[in-house]
């Protein structure tokens, strides 16, 4: 028993983990088991199948953002009250203004230029010859982790001088120096460099939006397209008039679940510049003033405000999301 | 709610296979192996004050990662052999984040090493009923061996927290002896000849000074160097006490003064950055490759601490007559010898015996030697019982001659003693700013003057 609660070595906590996996299985088959005995009043099942989950979403959910959401109303030493003041801070702060201002921009354009590029991508390679080759290339990227796709693209950033017996080995920067001009500090320059690292997040994302939304294109009823050519529809006014109202609930779908994704963006920001540069974003800074500044007041009002600016996208995911099913 | 028996039967089927992958899952044993002892026969005269400790174990908490772990785990045999102690190691890179959760949630380790004194200040006031006082073992013997400023720096508010551990000499200036011979130039002794002499060489149309500040999320750090640096000489120890304690503010114009001087290097484009771009490219270089240039020509001097010889690449010759060596980055004058150095700290968080005990092992000069004697290079303690001779790289030594050196004035790493919001905080981004947005010296210090923790 002692070993168990005082695991010291790697072994010792892999068989604690196992232990407790084993546990948890061998528990819920127990109750799984007991509830779904007939002859039992209707609320035994009804809490044996849904008590776990709840127990779980309360614990790892509703608890630490109760905490965080007072925390947010704290000092650093997390006893003192201090009302709005970590939220005047990060409201007012020059420092964190530009935090709040980066977030905009990627929330404004990762979506929108994502989905329209996977849009109009997908609409292209409809029904060609090589479409399946063609999606698959623009998916790869989605198969990369985000920290692995940040070091690629420092990689693709990277910058050495312009001089004797120094070689370029960012793929940008050589590409500038064959056509004759300066190599460039990319991920230096605010408020250019936001754009370059919102470029990454583009890269992955584009690959999700065309898969959903070429889906979504596949189901348009053909008799409707038929029609609209019979009407002599060109390609601009079938793309405009037919396809895109089509498939409206899936665009909004694409957009809010990539708008969601991009608002929780961390890793980019933190492999390729560390949030230096003025580049810093909500979730980065979050970690920033929680651990290694020692400010976990300042970090919980973040987190909540982050949660504030998502709810609504959230909620009004879910509605089209409903829309989108009826329409089928 | 009833179901058909084949629900069932599946849903135990589940249940079944999901134990059945757990238990091969648990199959693997990842042996835990026992670090083999340095030397052979170890005199235990020294260790029977500890007493018996056999079956107790201390775990040690540290930011010390492969490789350089592996001399620190060897140095602890002699202790585990004489005593029967067992030390459990544990390296983590993301250790001071991870500290302050641990702490936090009640799972403290025995000890840890703690290389900001600014860190000690920190859990001594979040947590007063975990961190434990230094044991009278260990306070005797840093107060026989160590220079009193040591105890100063483990010490929170009149209470001695922090024992001294390693250390390591910042004021160093990495060169290439055999450029200087062929050109004919000599090592600065004033600060006014090493200005003098990246004047000499930017006028032949070279790059003198390299450097890079680039650290993951710690970009910054070493400029905040090169200010202390320059604070020490431009102003002086007790204008540089004063500082660093919040005296005077942050952006007391001789503070400023002090950034100008850093600065008249850092930020001119003639000065810098040999063979890595212009002044801005010091922002994006990674600290470890900053110096790497001296080695094929185009650049010829990197102000970075004695540790900086690990980032040489293998087979480079670092002596006085070899492929890189240091010399002292000067004073004003040739009887001005500040240094500035840093060091880790052992923290106690158990107040049990045999923790007592390895914090006592850890002060003593049977450590620092057998430490010593485990290191290829990069080490050194302030330990005045350290034998030099166990040294085995010029540079350690010459770092241990200045640590131990009568005239010489050390002074710590400023950002490791101020607040963790500064020193880890605004100071690294303040000077990361100064150098990749071009911001002046009062702007950058203004900010950073504004975001010291009110008490």
């Amino acid at each position: 028993m002692d070993l168990l609660l005082n695991a010291d070595t790697t072994a010792e906590k892999l068989l604690v983990m196992c232990v407790a996996i084993l546990l948890f299985v061998g528990v819920t088959a127990a109750v799984l088991w007991l509830v779904d005995r007939p002859s039992l009043p209707r609320w035994v099942p009804l809490v044996g199948f849904l008590g776990p989950a709840v127990a779980l979403l309360v614990f790892g959910l509703l608890y630490p953002a109760a905490r965080t959401v007072l925390g947010s109303f704290q000092a650093r030493d997390r006893q003192t009250w201090v009302g709005l003041d970590n939220y005047r801070t990060i409201l007012t702060e020059d420092g964190f203004q530009t935090v709040l201002l980066n977030t905009a921009l990627w929330v404004l354009l990762v979506p929108t230029v994502a989905t329209a590029v996977g849009l109009v991508y997908a609409v292209l390679v409809d029904r060609t010859r090589f479409e399946k080759l063609a999606k698959t290339l623009i998916f790869l990227p989605m198969a990369i982790s985000l920290v692995g796709a940040s070091i690629i693209w420092k990689f693709v950033y990277e910058f050495k001088p312009d001089q004797p017996g120094v070689r370029q080995t960012g793929l940008l920067n050589q590409l500038l120096v064959w056509l004759g001009a300066p190599p460039q500090q990319f991920l230096l320059d605010p408020p250019w460099n936001t754009f370059f690292l919102i470029a990454v997040m583009i890269w992955i994302q584009t690959g999700f939006a065309m898969t959903v939304l070429s889906a979504a294109i596949k189901a348009i009823p053909d008799d409707i397209m038929e029609a609209a050519r019979l009407d002599g529809a060109g390609a601009w006014r079938m793309f405009a008039s037919v396809t895109v109202p089509s498939i409206r609930p899936a665009i909004v779908v694409v957009i809010t679940t990539i708008a969601m994704g991009t608002l929780k963006v961390f890793d980019i920001v933190r492999t390729m510049t560390g949030g230096n540069f003025g580049t810093s974003i909500v979730a980065n800074e979050f970690y920033t003033q929680s651990f290694p500044l020692g400010q976990p007041g300042i970090g919980a009002a973040l987190a909540v405000a982050l949660f504030v600016l998502v709810v609504p996208i959230v909620l009004y995911n879910i509605r089209q999301m409903k829309l989108s099913e009826e329409q089928r | 709610m009833s179901t058909s028996p084949s629900t069932r039967r599946i849903t135990l089927a589940l249940a079944a296979t999901a134990a059945a992958v757990t238990l091969t899952a648990c199959g693997g044993d990842s042996g835990s192996e026992d670090a083999t002892a340095a030397g052979g026969d170890v005199d235990c005269s020294a260790f029977e004050q500890y007493g018996d400790l056999s079956g107790k174990s201390v775990s040690v908490y540290t930011s010390i990662v492969a490789p350089e772990d592996q001399s620190h785990i060897d140095s602890y045999a002699p202790f585990e052999e004489c005593t029967g102690a067992d030390i459990v190691y544990e390296g983590s890179r993301e250790f001071e984040a991870q500290l302050l959760v641990r702490l936090q949630s009640g799972s403290a380790p025995d000890v840890a090493f703690v290389p900001q004194p600014g860190l000690i200040r920190t859990i001594a006031e979040d947590h007063p009923d975990v961190i434990q006082a230094v044991g009278e073992d260990a306070a005797a013997n840093v107060d026989e061996y160590y220079d009193p400023s040591w105890k100063e720096y483990g010490t929170v508010d009149g209470t001695f927290y922090g024992t001294p551990l390693g250390a390591n000499a910042k004021s160093f200036v990495w060169y290439s002896p055999a450029m200087f011979e062929e050109a004919g130039y000599e090592v600065p002794k004033t600060w006014d000849e090493l200005m003098e002499l990246s004047d000499t060489i930017a006028g032949t149309g070279a790059k003198p000074w390299c450097a890079g500040i680039e650290s993951g999320d710690a970009t910054g750090w070493p400029a905040t160097d090169w200010l202390e640096d320059t604070m020490l000489r431009t102003a002086g120890p007790e204008a540089y006490d004063q500082w660093v304690n919040h005296e005077i503010p942050f952006d007391d114009p001789q503070v400023v003064e002090a950034l100008d001087a850093a600065g008249a290097i850092l930020k001119d484009d003639k000065m810098v950055n040999g063979g890595l771009g212009d002044v801005r490219s010091i922002a994006t270089t990674a600290f470890g490759d900053a110096g790497l240039p001296i080695l094929d020509g185009s650049c010829w001097m990197h102000r970075q601490a004695s540790f900086y010889q690990a980032n040489w690449p293998e087979g480079t010759n670092v002596a006085e007559d070899g492929d890189v060596f240091a010399f002292y980055l000067p004073g004003q004058s040739e009887d001005e010898k500040p240094i500035l150095g840093g060091g880790e700290f052992t923290v106690a968080f158990a107040d049990r015996p045999e923790v007592q005990a390895f914090q006592a092992y850890l002060t003593s000069p049977e450590w620092s030697n057998a430490k010593a004697q485990a290191t290829e290079f990069g080490w050194i303690s302030a330990n005045s019982g350290l034998d030099p001779e166990n040294l085995k790289s010029p540079i350690d030594k010459l770092a241990y001659e200045q640590l131990t050196d009568e005239n010489a004035v050390f002074r710590f790493d400023g950002s490791d003693l101020m607040p963790a919001a500064v020193g880890a905080g605004s100071f690294w981004n303040g000077m990361t700013d100064w150098i990749s947005l071009g911001e002046d010296s009062e702007t950058v210090l203004a900010d950073i003057e504004k975001s010291w923790p009110s008490e």
